[in-house]
């Protein structure tokens, strides 16, 4: 009972700011609405019993995917920019469009949930994780870092490229600025920087600078 | 309608992804508002994957979402960086004026 009341509110509230993220004008309003989104899915997540995973996505998303969208949005500056796209007249033809795929991929996808429900001998397969009583936790890192670890090795790997990937993408090269250069440091021969010059006495020397 | 059951997981994890998909479509202004909405799809994907791998009692969906948050993670970085780059060359990033490859 408590466990359908809480279903329905956690979806309702995922929903309702789904629909905003798309609606919404302000795009600072898109990225708020995109944080409930991914709160309330991890509740979701919490509450049917992949607590480490609401956690991480708690973690990933809201800490730092989407603290990248809004510092990008408040970087360059389009928050003001509008986002009415059901307002706009020269790009109408969009509308229907999107509306009928979208309405067309929905039902498939309840099809195939149909499909899913009224075939129930499909769930009859043993829970095999949890008879060990174990959490969730521990018996995901069992098999993460055991039967799993080349894909998690790899998706080490994808994180390392996207952080350099971006670094590059985003290095810009400014002139004017002055910067050590290593290869002139390493480079500098004895006859460019010293010079002897024969010092006659009570004379002192003169030098060209 | 008071039993919670596999279907009640699934369905919510089809709105979602509807409302992805309607998001890419219908927005013509703002292409950060299109990259939200990949993260929302990929977010439906993970519903569905997180709710057979409860049902069926088989861990190896929780993996792969683990996985999936990797990627979705390296897409976004990679898809802003793309973004400030763009905006910092032609200084716009509406949709309706990203015409260079002639589309």
């Amino acid at each position: 009972m408590a466990h359908a009341i809480f279903f329905y509110i956690f979806s309702a509230i995922a929903i309702i700011s789904a629909i905003m993220v798309t609606v919404s004008k302000n795009t600072v309003h898109s990225v708020f609405f995109l944080i409930l989104d991914f709160i309330s899915i991890s509740c979701l997540f919490i509450m049917i019993g992949a607590e480490f995973l609401g956690m991480i996505m708690l973690i990933v998303y809201v800490g730092a995917v989407a603290v990248l969208f809004l510092f990008v949005v408040m970087m360059l500056n389009v928050a003001q920019q509008k986002n009415q796209w059901f307002l706009s007249t020269s790009s109408s033809g969009h509308i229907p469009v999107g509306l009928i795929i979208s309405t067309l991929i929905f039902f498939e996808i309840i099809i195939v949930i149909g499909g899913w429900k009224y075939k129930p001998d499909l769930f009859d397969i043993n829970n095999s994780f949890a008879e060990a009583n174990m959490t969730n936790t521990h018996s995901l890192g069992r098999i993460l870092y055991t039967d799993y670890i080349h894909v998690f090795q790899i998706s080490g790997m994808i994180l390392l490229v996207a952080m350099i990937g971006a670094i590059v993408l985003t290095f810009r090269h400014r002139s004017g600025v002055k910067r050590q250069s290593y290869i002139n440091q390493i480079s500098r021969e004895r006859s460019e920087g010293v010079q002897v010059l024969e010092v006659q006495s009570n004379k002192g020397i003169k030098i060209d600078d | 309608m008071i039993e919670i059951g596999i279907g009640h997981y699934l369905t919510l994890g089809a709105i979602i992804f509807s409302i992805g998909i309607i998001g890419i479509f219908l927005n013509r202004k703002n292409i950060i508002v299109i990259l939200m909405s990949i993260e929302l799809i990929l977010l439906a994907v993970n519903i569905n994957l997180v709710t057979f791998s409860i049902f069926l009692g088989d861990l190896a969906g929780q993996v792969f979402t683990l996985f999936i948050l990797t990627v979705a993670a390296a897409e976004a970085a990679i898809g802003l960086a793309i973004i400030v780059v763009y905006f910092r060359n032609s200084g716009t990033i509406r949709v309706e004026e990203i015409d260079k490859l002639k589309g």
